[in-house]
């Protein structure tokens, strides 16, 4: 029961980061119908702010961690704005394997100027770890977990209370019929681009904290299962990708804690495909009729 | 067994592949069947990992052959029977790729006519250079290729081109059983291999091999993994005296921390990818303790070898940081072309490849080496201990 419990510890301190990443995801997915797989890298950016301003600014962490959603929301919006707003009206797959040669540039250009190797992350926040009735939490998991809710929970209230969050679930519904009303598309998509970035810089932060370990890689496979997050939670569905990376964090650490580690990527593929099949919009998807 | 087939398709696969990409890529024979000749600077090229998911280990090398080299030619240069040639070094870069690791030694032999290579550093890119290399007879120093059969054919004749200056994955394994069983008095471990590179599942396959005592569990994680917080959480609750794990720093790094963090005290045992300051940096230091890892270059051997003195002393002041095993690695690796060109008074590729394998007591910066008859260089094992992120002690197994 006790290693029941840890375990859970593991898998929804695992799981807020990437239901933190998942939701950039089906946002941009949301919204434009692209798969940014960029996204991953963006997280990696996020995580290299915030391990330059602390060293060299002497930033805490909190401002450290804003500072590093801000950045990530401006390179959202930039990247938004080079590289796939010019494809916007060009097939999907082209701005698909855009998206994929932007985070190979992103990968192989942070590589090039800050070399391959690992870097330790500074350790602003002293680990202490709580004994709860034999279970073992650190303040950092609390604080990865606290911070990710809190996030969630924040973009949950703008898009549904805010003008803008109103605009984005228009845009995302029709754009043409969006235009319309008087609607901004291209305002809107910006937004919907910083929005998802700065989740993703706060994860990279988070990360850098919580494992103390950041390199120009480090974002193409928490990327790629945070993707398959979006995918089971139902792409496009903000409360979705929440569910869906916390099912992944959890189901990834339960996969290990069974003994079957070496498997562990294998199974959450695998669910992905089962999900496919089963329900291929995923749990919280619309099913959507197209006209042919 | 089934492996040993697996990497065989994939060879023969790649291969394949490599002649369907028509003549560009594939080595060409030479006429004469006498390998490539110096012209008047002596070429060696560097078939190194510089970008990709090897790329801090290949950069660890690269800083380690441009030290060797610039050292070298400060003194003038190579001795050729009567006369002095200085270094030119190629770098490319094989980008962690096997399939570029075949062409960029295609280029390096037949359109750069180096006359030796150092690199690739993983046994999978190395593997797959194998035969341009030996088509073109030009040999090829890895400085970490491990795998066992790396150096060899098939049929378990020696491949003459290739050497490398590291342990292979055997030695290294059962080395650590050994240490475990009769230093450590472990009768009951835990296994955590780094299963995504041939360098981890071959020294845990030795390991196995010779260690006595009961293996409780084996599991594996992969290259770039950060949490490894669910394993070690399975492990806490069984008997376990010790942890083998093998793997590189960047993830061992990583285990370390979370298995002190969750309480895990047992001692982690490791092999030569942890030999590298930056383990306790990302374990922390207070975290690092009772960590041992077999190594061929101890920071410690400075204090008994002059040469590793030396060269750690060149490296500090040019890299700003303590010289890691990689680097020292492919230090040797330049200076073993060297010592072959010296002793062959000629940098012919081909006689280059002769002085290699006659190699006997050369002194290193990894001990001396004495290379035998399947390319593996002879030299002492190191077991390092580190006690609050530094090394505290070291232990010589022969």
């Amino acid at each position: 029961m006790q290693t029941f419990g840890q375990q859970l510890i593991n898998g929804l301190s695992l799981g807020s980061i990437y239901a933190l990443l998942a939701l950039g995801y089906t946002m941009v997915y949301g919204i434009i119908k692209l798969i940014n797989f960029a996204h991953g890298d963006i997280y990696m950016l996020g995580a290299f702010w915030g391990y330059y301003v602390i060293n060299q600014l002497h930033f805490n962490f909190i401002w450290a961690m804003l500072s590093a959603m801000v950045f990530c929301a401006l390179l959202g919006v930039i990247i938004e704005y080079f590289a796939y707003r010019p494809l916007r009206h060009s097939p999907r797959i082209t701005a698909l394997i855009t998206a994929i040669g932007v985070s190979f540039l992103l990968e192989n250009g942070m590589t090039y100027l800050f070399t391959a190797n690992t870097r330790s992350f500074p350790q602003v926040i002293k680990t202490v770890t709580y004994h709860l009735g034999g279970l073992r939490i650190s303040n950092i998991q609390l604080l990865i977990l606290g911070t990710a809710c809190l996030l969630m929970l924040l973009l949950e209230l703008i898009i549904k209370r805010t003008k803008m969050g109103r605009a984005m679930r228009a845009v995302s519904v029709d754009p043409e019929a969006a235009q319309l009303v008087g609607i901004n598309i291209n305002h809107t998509i910006s937004f919907t681009f910083a929005l998802g970035s700065a989740m993703a810089g706060a994860a990279g932060v988070l990360i850098g904290l919580y494992y103390n370990s950041i390199d120009p890689l480090m974002g193409m496979t928490p990327g790629i299962k945070a993707f398959v997050a979006a995918v089971i939670g139902g792409i496009g569905s903000v409360p979705g990708a929440s569910v869906g990376g916390f099912l992944i964090g959890l189901l990834e650490t339960g996969v290990q804690a069974i003994g079957l580690s070496a498997y562990k990527d294998a199974v959450v593929y695998f669910v992905l495909i089962v999900i496919l099949l089963v329900l291929p919009a995923g749990i919280f998807g619309k099913k959507t009729k197209e006209k042919v | 067994m089934i492996k040993w087939q697996k990497n065989m398709v994939k060879i023969g696969a790649l291969a394949t592949i490599v002649l369907a990409l028509a003549g560009c890529s594939t080595a060409k024979s030479n006429g004469s069947g006498q390998g490539n000749n110096p012209g008047k600077t002596i070429k060696i090229g560097v078939n190194m990992e510089l970008s990709g998911s090897a790329a801090g280990y290949g950069q660890q090398q690269k800083q380690g052959i441009q030290l060797a080299v610039n050292k070298i030619n400060k003194t003038g240069g190579i001795k050729v029977g009567n006369t002095k040639k200085k270094i030119q070094l190629v770098v490319r870069d094989n980008k962690t790729s096997n399939t570029t690791a075949a062409s960029v030694a295609a280029q390096l032999v037949n359109n750069d006519k180096v006359v030796a290579v150092v690199g690739p550093a993983a046994t999978n890119a190395g593997t797959a250079s194998i035969p341009n290399m030996t088509k073109a007879q030009v040999p090829s120093v890895s400085p970490s290729a491990t795998d066992p059969g790396y150096t060899l054919q098939k049929n378990g004749d020696v491949q003459k081109y290739i050497f490398r200056a590291c342990f292979q994955n055997n030695f290294q394994g059962s080395s650590a059983a050994k240490f475990m069983t009769s230093n450590l008095k472990a009768k009951n471990v835990a296994i955590l291999t780094d299963n995504s590179s041939d360098y981890g599942t071959g020294l845990t396959k030795a390991f196995k091999k010779t260690y006595t005592g009961k293996v409780v569990s084996s599991q594996t994680f992969q290259e770039g993994d950060k949490d490894f917080n669910a394993i070690l959480t399975s492990l806490k609750h069984k008997k376990i005296d010790a942890i083998y794990a093998p793997g590189y720093y960047s993830e061992l790094g990583l285990i370390i921390k979370q298995a002190r963090q969750a309480g895990i005290n047992v001692p982690i045992v490791g092999s030569d990818g942890m030999a590298d300051a930056k383990l306790a940096k990302i374990a922390g230091n207070s975290n690092t303790n009772n960590v041992y890892y077999t190594t061929p270059f101890s920071t410690k051997s400075g204090e008994t070898n002059t040469l590793a003195a030396a060269f750690l002393k060149t490296y500090q002041a040019k890299y700003h940081t303590t010289a890691p095993t990689f680097s020292a690695l492919a230090y040797d690796s330049v200076y073993m072309i060297k010592s072959a060109i010296e002793s062959e008074k000629s940098a012919n590729s081909v006689k280059i490849t002769a002085g290699l394998a006659k190699i006997t007591d050369f002194k290193g910066v990894t001990g001396t080496i004495t290379m035998n008859k399947n390319h593996n260089p002879e030299k002492s094992m190191t077991i390092e201990k580190l006690t609050d992120g530094a090394v505290s002690q070291a232990y010589t197994i022969k």
